[in-house]
């Protein structure tokens, strides 16, 4: 792939009938302590061959540490299309588990669904999308320079053909765990638990990753962080279970989710649970999911209880580190907010690398310890009960689980399902002493002395199966002419390959803006007020999505989306140039020969340094470093005084940093600069130049300066001006 | 139910146990409760089991799908529809995707059925 072109969708769907993924099983990073860009990093992995570093990298010569933690994001659009498109971005910033979401309703689908109809809330795993989705990985990852992890769910009633297809299209890894269907699902509980065994055989064979389905309780649950000591037995026996099925423990993750959110004091309540947890299942994987429940429509109020989460992974451990993004409260994830969760997670590992050596959690607290012991006491009273009113389906038919009291309190609450009820009941079958199952990855019971085949692999009775023999999987294309991939194609088909855009946020073309304002009135008024903003913009479909209260009359922050229904031709739109760079050599010799001097200051009231003092300071790689001599007058500088020191110092440029903006305060100083030179008549023999982060470069000549220069400038970009366009000496390229 | 908080009186028994104790006693009790769905999981089978294995041996989801409705039918499904299959494929001399696709007729499968069944006898 070119980095700089878009992925092919139509070269992804060609001749997959005939692709093979490149590898199969699950792949953990390697911890790899290195230097990058000044800085020694203690908890990091290799870093990406092609990759989109955080913001403030620009300042770190673009570095992009990656954590060790596997970091995984969410994809849920219902275009699998489209989600390749966002796979590839999240990559780009560090995410190396893709987790396809499944569409709603696929748990009870008694088979597996084929072709590519849309989905909702996630998208249909048929084996067309799989294979699309791994084939479009597999450039991914070159072009990364990581394996990534590919991964959906092994749940509802056909569990075990999700399996066979996972291990046979490369699937990496999957949510897999009995108590998940029967809890969430009301799939029956015998059929759920046998059917798991043969999943979970099949997923050991194609060594996925495993991921419980506890934190579900946490989401459920009336009072999240009440639910624990049940958490760590639901835990317990998918794990046992998982192990016992042939499920190697260092591929067994445990989904772990804080409980608790601000404004509760979630760190201190949620600490000595992901410290019991870490201690009692201390050989297997710790999979750290962020908190929804408590999520509500601010993304602001989200990140920061997900940057919390993260700091309790850190303090604590993570194998995977997965992704909430901050806008799961208000609707579907868009594009920006997955690449805002991963963000947050590399940003927060980042900040954090090697802080475990200078700060630990105290074990030997007398109430941690003693809170720590607790909960196991608890969850061990809860297994004994369990035992005494007959095991596990007993106990779930006499609503044991997702009770909203602290176990053993019990509020009778609880999800009670029956024996021999839910869905798919009464339909296991007790095999025959002659069952035989002539494929691999079978668990219990297979006679396969009756043929004199051998135990450790049954398929030789056949000479192999599909997961030896790729060519023996029969692959359907499409069962559904008007619900397909190539109708959707269709429809979006202006928007690729040719020169017409629009906005988008979930699917290609959507035309979706996100509008935030702030509205001076009360809640109520300030939304019906967004509503019809939206309606003069001609915003269509406009939606309130999140609303919050400044002060009840003062105002109300409003978040709105809405569709526009026009599109651009980027053929007309005008682009600014790139900024031009002399090399450094270029500019040494050139102002050897013409020395060049400069006065600069910080105009206005105005108290600001850094930004200049980068500008032109040697330390700082600014133009000082090519032999202009600079002198700087401070800050809080009268315009009047630069002028003046520019004329007694017979400079050739007058440099003025302008960072406060307000009330255009900025511009005015560049007009106010521009006609004091022409007042004393020596405009003709000065450049002057502003720079500051609100400045545009276009808006600033419009002053009457020469250039202006906005954020991300460099001393090279401003020697460059300096020396293309002095006044006193023509520039000889 | 509804019942208090009653872990002073109901973990009385477990306060003794030190931590290394309390860990394996969590561990003993998980095996008590979940070895019992292992032994049940082991001795039986399902559908989506058996459609599974049909895939693996180079069904297509739409045919073990047809496959196990019929076995069901015939009620054959706990000698497996893998056994079935590897059966007529090895009695009849045919490759197994023959028999794959030979069996989706329900008159083919229920003839084929009767030798089986003899034979499973």
């Amino acid at each position: 792939m070119n980095i700089h072109e878009k992925i092919d969708i139509e070269m992804i769907l060609e001749d997959l009938e005939h692709y093979r993924p490149k590898r199969k099983g699950w792949v953990w990073r390697t911890a790899l302590p290195q230097t990058l860009g000044p800085f020694e990093y203690k908890d990091t992995s290799a870093s990406l061959s092609n990759f989109q570093p955080l913001p403030a990298a620009h300042s770190f010569k673009n570095i992009d540490p990656q954590p060790k933690a596997v970091i995984t994001t969410e994809i849920a659009s219902g275009r699998f299309e489209d989600d390749i498109r966002r796979m590839r971005m999240a990559a780009w910033h560090g995410a190396d588990h893709m987790m396809v979401i499944r569409t709603a309703g696929q748990s009870h689908f008694d088979g597996l669904i084929e072709g590519t109809p849309q989905g909702v809330g996630g998208i249909p795993i048929t084996r067309k999308q799989l294979r699309a989705q791994r084939k479009a990985l597999d450039l991914i990852e070159e072009e990364v320079g990581r394996p990534i992890n590919y991964h959906s769910y092994v749940s509802g009633v056909a569990g075990p053909e999700i399996a066979a297809m996972f291990v046979e299209e490369g699937v990496n890894g999957a949510h897999q765990d009995p108590q998940y269907n029967v809890l969430y699902r009301n799939i029956n509980m015998v059929r759920s638990f046998v059917d798991a065994a043969s999943s979970k055989a099949m997923m050991a064979y194609g060594e996925l990753a495993q991921i419980d389905g506890a934190h579900n309780a946490n989401a459920t649950a009336v009072e999240a962080w009440k639910v624990t000591p049940e958490l760590l037995v639901q835990h317990a026996i998918n794990s046992y279970f998982s192990l016992q099925c042939g499920i190697k423990k260092e591929n067994i993750c445990l989904s772990s989710v804080p409980p608790t959110a601000p404004p509760a004091p979630c760190m201190r309540l949620d600490l000595p649970y992901a410290l019991a947890l870490r201690d009692l299942f201390k050989d297997y994987k710790i999979r750290a999911q962020m908190n929804t429940k408590y999520m509500e429509s601010s993304t602001r109020e989200a990140t920061v209880t997900h940057t919390l989460n993260l700091l309790l992974s850190v303090l604590t451990s993570a194998d995977i580190q997965s992704t909430i993004t901050p806008d799961e409260g208000r609707n579907v994830p868009w594009h920006i907010y997955n690449i805002e969760a991963v963000d947050t997670a590399k940003q927060v590992f980042s900040g954090l690398d090697g802080i475990g050596e200078y700060v630990q959690i105290n074990r030997n607290h007398p109430k941690l310890s003693e809170e720590i012991r607790e909960l196991k006491i608890r969850a061990i009273c809860m297994l004994e009960e369990m035992l005494e009113v007959g095991g596990y389906f007993e106990s779930v038919a006499q609503g044991f689980f997702v009770d909203s009291g602290f176990y053993p309190q019990r509020n009778g609450d609880g999800i009670a399902r029956p024996v021999d009820g839910g869905i798919a009941a009464n339909t296991i079958v007790s095999k025959n002493k002659r069952y035989f199952a002539p494929v691999e990855a079978v668990f219990g019971y297979n006679n396969v002395e009756q043929y004199n085949v051998t135990s450790s692999n049954p398929s030789t009775a056949i000479g192999g199966s599909t997961f030896t023999h790729p060519d023996w999987i029969q692959y359907i294309d499409e069962l559904d002419e008007s619900d397909n991939v190539y109708q959707r194609l269709n429809d979006t088909k202006p928007f690729r390959n040719t020169n017409t855009i629009r906005p988008e946020m979930e699917w290609l073309g959507d035309g979706i803006v996100l509008l935030t304002m702030m509205i001076p009135a009360k809640e109520d008024i300030a939304i019906a007020g967004a509503l019809s903003v939206a309606k003069h913009m001609n915003l269509q479909e406009a939606e309130v999505i999140s609303a919050e209260i400044m002060q009840l009359a003062e105002g109300t922050r409003v978040e709105l989306k809405g569709k526009i229904e026009f599109d651009i031709d980027m053929t007309t739109l005008k682009i600014p140039p790139k900024k031009e760079v002399l090399s450094d050599e270029f500019l040494k010799d050139y102002l050897a020969r013409y020395p060049m001097k400069i006065v600069a200051g910080t105009v206005g009231e105005d108290e600001h340094s850094v930004g200049l003092r980068e500008i032109i300071d040697i330390k700082h790689g600014g133009i000082e470093k090519y032999g202009i001599s600079c002198l700087y007058l401070g800050t809080s500088v009268p315009l009047e005084k630069c002028v003046d020191a520019a004329i007694e110092s017979d400079a050739q440029a007058i440099l003025i940093s302008t960072i406060i903006s307000h009330d255009d305060i900025h511009y005015k100083n560049m007009k106010k600069l521009h006609d004091i030179c022409v007042e004393k008549g020596v405009r003709d023999r000065f450049l002057l130049i502003a720079g500051g982060t609100q400045v545009s470069p276009e808006v600033a000549v419009l002053q009457g300066i020469d250039a202006g220069f906005g954020r991300k400038t460099k001393g090279n970009h401003v020697a460059t001006f300096l020396v293309k366009y002095r006044k006193d000496v023509p520039y000889e390229g | 139910m509804k019942r208090n908080d009653d872990i002073i009186t109901r973990g009385a028994h477990l306060q003794h146990l030190d931590d290394q104790q309390l860990n394996e006693r969590f561990w003993e009790l998980t095996k008590q409760l979940v070895d019992p769905l292992l032994k049940l999981a082991s001795t039986s089978t399902s559908p989506s089991i058996e459609r599974s294995v049909a895939m693996r041996m180079g069904a297509s989801s739409i045919e073990a799908t047809r496959l196990v409705f019929l076995a069901q039918q015939q009620m054959i499904l706990e000698y497996g529809i893998g056994h079935f299959l590897y059966f007529i494929a090895k009695t009849t001399k045919q490759s197994l995707r023959e028999v794959i696709v030979a069996a989706q007729d329900e008159l083919y499968f229920v003839e084929q059925c009767k030798r089986f069944k003899e034979a499973m006898q």
